[in-house]
């Protein structure tokens, strides 16, 4: 991300609903096919040291993504992407939803509405996600924080080593 | 049913609330006079909003006030500013992958 690419992430006052924008410098093509090809949703679709891990997705209307979030220690946290509605290079809808291991979806979920468009010789990426329940929101972050935990532990472990080293 | 900062302002009267005792303490009476609802609608929303511990009691004299507790609202600053972390980490790697298929290309 660089800094003459905005990135904005907001919430309206219930805080049900996000808005995300950002901008890349890159065509829109390249950048419809990050957000819709498996093979390229999962070299960046998880924050790192999280994994993302496509199990099958088929992207057209009714059809969905079966994915999971791994942490390092292959700990998996599995969600349903359900695709709603597509118009190709300009935007796609989804229910997004976490689920066990068999395809069962956790109510509520969320629905996203992702809008793709050139700008600035880049590409602008417009992403609105209401969530049914205020209940997810705290939820959200659970399956991240075990991968913020797990950075966290990693660096104690990093820094207890290198004191016995000393 | 578990209660926490996120439900207190997910609904629009609480909301209202908060931002009525964010500026001064009031008795629930006092509360209760800015909005066209029963007194008995605002001590509902009072007690969900002190079960999530986002506003406290205060006994004065015979009055109980209400008044914010700053604290519990930064919890929902530091959610969302975990929430855009994830995001921001997610367009940083995004844009790594796209620079690399851009070379690829060329």
């Amino acid at each position: 991300m660089n800094n003459n690419s905005p990135f904005e992430l907001t919430v309206d006052k219930s805080i049900k609903t996000v808005f995300i924008n950002m901008e890349f410098d890159a065509p829109l093509s390249m950048v419809w096919d990050a957000f819709t090809k498996q093979e390229i949703l999962d070299q960046w679709y998880a924050p790192k040291p999280m994994m993302s891990r496509t199990k099958y997705m088929d992207f057209k209307v009714g059809g969905q993504r079966f994915y999971a979030m791994v942490s390092p220690e292959g700990e998996e946290r599995w969600g349903i992407q359900k695709y709603t509605s597509i118009t190709p290079k300009t935007n796609f809808k989804m229910f997004n939803a976490f689920a066990d291991k068999d395809e069962n979806p956790q109510l509520p979920g969320s629905d996203w509405d992702l809008n793709f468009s050139e700008q600035n010789e880049g590409t602008k990426v417009s992403i609105t996600i209401y969530n049914e329940s205020i209940d997810r929101m705290e939820g959200l972050l659970e399956g991240f924080k075990i991968g913020f935990t797990m950075t966290y532990e990693n660096l104690k472990d990093l820094l207890a080593g290198s004191l016995v080293k000393s | 049913m578990r209660r926490d900062v996120f439900q207190a302002i997910a609904d629009p009267t609480r909301r209202a609330i908060i931002a009525l005792i964010a500026l001064q303490a009031l008795t629930p009476n006092a509360i209760a006079e800015n909005f066209n609802t029963t007194r008995q609608s605002v001590s509902k929303h009072l007690r969900i909003l002190t079960e999530c511990e986002l506003v406290k009691q205060e006994q004065q004299g015979r009055e109980i006030y209400y008044s914010l507790q700053i604290e519990k609202m930064k919890e929902i600053d530091k959610w969302l500013e975990q929430y855009r972390k994830i995001w921001e980490t997610r367009f940083n790697q995004l844009d790594k992958v796209l620079s690399t298929m851009k070379k690829q290309k060329k």
